[in-house]
This record gives structure tokens, C-alpha cells and sequence, in this order.
């Protein structure tokens, strides 16, 4: 037991707490200062977290386990927790969502994230899991007299438990055939007594777990409604935080616990990646609520980021890290202009952005930039990370000719998203004003999107330290 | 005399049963009820499996062995559930404070 090994989280949760507790001592009206705090706090997390770098240690019974791969998910959600605390400054205050609850919670969802990341244990992977979406929940529906926001709350809650409940059945049974819950103590059981059908059963139901958490057909259905409804810091968060969050455990189970199984699996995911990327493509293009549109937009990156698993292999994994970090960045840059705009505006409809250009235009060359980079148009992050994760994949096509198909159906499909990506371009550039009237955006928001956009643009210039970090992670799921 | 497989039958009967109310049911708070029935049908199935499972693997690096393992698993699941239960109908609340009802028919400013 070894507790330097949890001090990321461990910071995390007394953060939030001392967030709490000072939340009762300040006056109303002081409130603001909670955000400052917490955003200057998340260096401690931070700090403890790059000192875990290059650490290759399981502790605590091997529910914890400290590696590349996870300490490349903690920085990247530390990233999303970062900028969507610098995000929710102005939300906040114009929302009048208590502060003190608001910071301490996405602080919380933070740490579960973290543990989700590294943990190798179902129980563990269970309440870590658990942890992140119960206060994810709460966020959703934190706008207390927005009927909209409990509607998201209540949807996304019920939706989730539902799913949890099928994760947990097929926990359940893993660990009966196998007797442990311990994912390497899984594999070996597996490769010793054979793939039996309540074992694919089992992988099935705990696939559908995870595939409500990234969000993958068929188990989107809750996406479009608890972006639009929830805050939209909390929606930027969602599609990238916690979508990431669930593919680390999804590389962990399916690469670790389910490697003897890969036959069974290979297939589900390349299937259900093209229908995936197909559908949410297709369905953004009739958006006219942008929060919608990148819902589903974030439905078909889940989709790409699929086909890395359909290959499974190590360049594809590290494809899929690099890949998930660059959507991170870029999703979280379009989000905060979204909340810049509707700060402004009041509206999220798609034809309110006409002529935006002119009234607020950095804050539109920033929206353009991650729209551009979402598209895959270089010398965005969405390009590079998009030809490293393809290239991969077709790389892989060589044992598993099915994935040339892939390849092809995702190249296909990055072609229709640039039309939806580019409508909002075309309106925002060329649309007609309904009036001239320049736009003030809130400071933290213009630093919160400069940060956003310099990744964007530093990982689409000079990506090799990103893929560097991502191959050597990706190498040690491989061993 | 019963066996697993009666345990395992009635654990995927009650997940069944749990499955088909939350999906057909109309009020929040019965759906959130059926979903209760669906863990409770997987701490069935992880409480036998623990009972009647010998510890066959000798683990490496397991937790405990697997007699507890799955009951530890029940007493996590037990509590989860309860704290997943009470921001349920925290949310309720507040969707009743706002819109007079709990059907989640009516509950459709965005289409589902």
C-alpha cells in the first residue's frame, strides 16, 4: 500500500472539500473567488501527477495501478477540468448556480475520472465509474429553476443507471466464470477454460456499460438531450472528460481482461464504430441547435476512436490516446465560444451565429479554428491525430482485412462532417447580421479559449511529444 | 436441493423483470424502483456465485479470497445504489418543483 500513489486524487478531494468549507464562510456576493481557488488548486494535482510520470507500480491489491497510460488520462482530464473551471467563471455568476457545489463537484468528478483511469479491479473500475457519473448527474441538472437542466439531470440519471445495471450483470458474471475480479487473474482464467457463451455474454453487457459512457450506438440516445439541457461548461466537460474516462477503462478491460477473447470482440467494435461515426455524422447534419450538433458530432469522434480498438494493436491504441487528447482540446475550444456567444446572445440556434464574424471576431476565428480542426482540416490537432489514428488502423488491415473497409467508411465520413462543420463557418463568416452591434466576451473566457486553441494548434504543428508520450503508454498495455 | 443455476436463473428472471419495467414504465420514480430491481438481481448473482464458487484460481495479486470477493462486491453495489437512489429523486423533486408531474412522457422540453 502505497498512498504517494494516490496523491493526485487524493489533492483533488481535499481541494473540493476546502472548497466547501469555505464556500460557508464567504459572504454572498464573494462567491467568486471559489472558482479562482479551484482553478489555482488544480496545480497541486497537477504537480503530483507529473511526479508520477515514468512510475510503472500496482498498489493496493492491484485495485491501483500507476502508468503511463494513466498518468497520460490524468493530465488529460486535469487539462478538461482546468479549462472548464476558467469556462464556468462568467456561466456561473450569470446562471446563479451556487459556486461552492458547482466547483466542488466538477473537482470530485475530476478525481473519479482519475481513479477510473487507473484502477485494474472491477470493484474498483465499479465505484470509480460510479463516483464520476453520480456527480456528473448532479452537474447536469445543477440549474436548479432551468426546467431544461432537470430534465437533462433526470434523463442522463436514469439512463445511466440503466446502463450501470447492465455493466454490473455482466460483472457478475465475468467474475463467476472466472473467480476473480482482478482483470490480468480475468485473462488468464479466460485463456485457460476457453470462451464459454456466458462469457460472451457477459463481455457484451459489460461492452454496453461502456458504450453508454463514450457514447456509442446504440447506446447514444441520451447525448443529444444531456448536452442540450445540462450547463454547457458541464456539456464541454461530458464530451470530452468523461468520454475519455470511458475509453481508458474500455482500453483496459477489452486490452487486459477480455485479450483472450479478442475474436468475439474484434468484430462488435468494427461494427459498431461504422455505425457509430455513420450515424452521428448523418444525424448532425440536420442540427439546428449547435449544442446538438457537436452531440452528435461527439457521437461519430467516439465512432473513430472505435476503429483504433477494431484494430487493437499498440500503433493503434497510441493512436486512439493521441487522437483522444487532440478531440479534447479542440471540443473544449468550440464549447467555451459557444458559451462566449450565448452569454451574449441568450441562443444556441445555429442561425443566430450569422454575421458573428463582425461583431465578436476573435472569438469566431477561435470557433472556426476548433470547427476546422473537429473536420480534420490541417494544420489543426483534428488533422494530424486523424492520419496517426488511420494510418494505424490500416497499418492493422494487414492481419484483419475488414479494417480497409473501416478505413475507407471513416474517411467517408470525415468528408460529411466537414459540410456541418463548415455550415456554421459559412454563417458566422457570410451570414447576415441581424445587427452590427459588437459583442463583449468576459476575460477569463477569451483566456480560457486562447489556451484552448494554442493546443490546438501547437499539437497539429509539432505533435511528436504528444505521440511519443502516447506510444510509449500504449506499449505497456501491450507489455 | 438448490444449486447455482437456481440462484443464476432467479437473479436473470429478476434482471428481466427489472429490464422490462424500467423500459416500459412511464413514472420516474417507478423506473428508478425496477432499476433497484436490476441491481438487486445482480447482488443475487454475485452472492451465489461467491457462495457456491470454491476459490478455484489462486489469484496473484487478488484482492481477498474469492468466497469474499463477490460478497464485498454486493456491499459495494448495495451502497452505490443507495446513493445513486437518493440523487434520483433529489432530481425528481426538482423536476416536479418546476413541471407538476413525474411522468417521463411529459418530461420532453427535448426530444428524446
Amino acid at each position: 500500500m502505497n498512498l504517494n500513489l494516490l496523491l493526485p486524487e487524493i489533492s483533488l478531494c481535499v481541494l473540493a472539500v476546502v472548497l466547501i468549507v469555505i464556500d460557508l464562510l464567504l459572504p454572498q456576493g464573494r462567491k467568486s473567488i471559489l472558482g479562482y481557488i479551484a482553478l489555482v488548486g488544480l496545480a497541486f494535482p497537477a504537480v503530483f501527477t507529473l511526479s508520477l510520470a515514468g512510475v510503472q507500480q500496482v498498489s493496493f491489491s492491484g485495485a491501483l495501478v500507476v502508468d503511463q497510460v494513466s498518468v497520460f488520462f490524468k493530465l488529460l482530464f486535469l487539462i478538461a477540468a482546468a479549462l472548464v473551471i476558467l469556462s464556468s467563471f462568467d456561466y456561473t455568476r450569470r446562471l446563479s448556480i451556487l459556486q461552492g457545489e458547482y466547483y466542488a463537484l466538477v473537482l470530485f468528478a475530476t478525481s473519479g475520472m482519475m481513479l477510473m483511469a487507473s484502477t485494474r479491479e472491477l470493484i474498483s473500475i465499479y465505484i470509480a465509474l460510479e463516483f464520476t457519473s453520480i456527480t456528473l448527474y448532479v452537474l447536469a441538472a445543477s440549474i436548479r429553476n432551468d426546467a431544461k437542466s432537470s430534465e437533462a439531470g433526470l434523463k442522463y440519471l436514469l439512463l445511466g443507471a440503466l446502463s450501470s445495471g447492465a455493466l454490473l450483470y455482466g460483472m457478475a458474471l465475468t467474475f463467476g466464470l472466472t473467480g476473480s475480479t482482478v482483470l490480468n487473474d480475468i485473462a488468464s482464467a479466460l485463456a485457460q477454460r476457453g470462451i464459454s457463451a456466458a462469457a460472451v455474454l457477459g463481455l457484451v453487457f459489460i461492452a454496453a456499460g461502456f458504450g453508454f459512457k463514450i457514447a456509442t450506438v446504440p447506446f447514444h440516445m441520451w447525448a443529444p438531450d444531456v448536452y442540450e439541457g445540462a450547463p454547457t461548461p458541464i456539456t464541454a466537460f461530458l464530451s470530452v472528460a468523461s468520454k475519455a474516462a470511458g475509453f481508458a477503462l474500455v482500453l483496459r478491460v477489452f486490452l487486459t481482461a477480455f485479450e483472450p477473447a479478442e475474436k468475439t470482440w474484434l468484430p462488435l467494435f468494427m461494427v459498431l464504430a461504422a455505425v457509430t461515426m455513420t450515424l452521428g455524422n448523418f444525424v448532425a447534419i440536420r442540427q439546428t441547435n449547435i449544442k446538438r450538433m457537436l452531440a452528435y458530432s461527439s457521437i461519430a469522434h467516439a465512432g473513430y476512436v472505435l476503429t483504433g480498438l477494431a484494430a487493437a494493436t499498440a500503433g493503434a491504441t497510441s493512436g486512439m490516446l493521441v487522437y483522444l487528447l487532440a478531440y479534447t482540446l479542440t471540443n473544449l475550444g468550440a464549447f467555451i465560444a459557444i458559451i462566449a456567444f450565448s452569454g451574449q446572445v441568450g441562443s444556441d440556434q445555429i442561425e443566430d451565429y450569422n454575421g458573428l464574424s463582425r461583431r465578436a471576431p476573435v472569438v469566431s476565428l477561435g470557433l472556426a479554428i476548433c470547427l476546422l480542426s473537429l473536420a480534420g482540416v490541417p494544420p489543426m490537432a483534428g488533422f494530424i491525430s486523424k492520419v496517426y489514428l488511420f494510418a494505424a488502423v490500416f497499418d492493422a488491415a494487414a492481419k484483419n482485412s475488414g479494417l480497409y473497409y473501416l478505413v475507407v467508411i471513416a474517411l467517408l465520413n470525415s468528408a460529411v462532417s466537414i459540410f456541418y462543420y463548415l455550415r456554421v463557418v459559412k454563417a458566422m463568416y457570410f451570414g447576415p447580421a441581424a445587427t452590427e452591434e459588437s459583442l463583449h466576451t468576459a476575460f477569463s473566457l477569451r483566456v480560457a479559449l486562447s489556451a484552448a486553441v494554442a493546443g490546438v494548434l501547437i499539437v497539429g504543428i509539432y505533435p511528436t511529444p504528444v505521440m511519443q508520450a502516447a506510444s510509449v503508454a500504449a506499449q505497456v498495455l501491450f507489455h | 436441493m438448490l444449486s447455482l443455476n437456481h440462484f443464476l436463473l432467479l437473479g436473470a428472471v429478476l434482471f428481466s423483470i427489472g429490464l422490462y419495467g424500467a423500459l416500459s414504465r412511464r413514472n420516474a420514480v417507478a423506473i428508478l424502483m425496477c432499476i433497484e430491481l436490476m441491481f438487486n438481481a445482480v447482488n443475487i448473482t454475485l452472492v451465489a456465485f461467491a457462495r457456491f464458487l470454491a476459490p478455484a484460481a489462486t489469484a496473484s495479486q487478488s484482492l481477498a479470497p474469492v468466497s469474499t470477493v463477490g460478497q464485498v462486491f454486493t456491499i459495494f453495489v448495495i451502497t452505490v445504489a443507495a446513493a445513486e437512489a437518493a440523487v434520483g429523486l433529489a432530481i425528481v423533486l426538482a423536476i416536479y418543483r418546476t413541471r407538476r408531474t413525474i411522468s417521463v412522457e411529459d418530461v420532453d422540453l427535448m426530444k428524446w
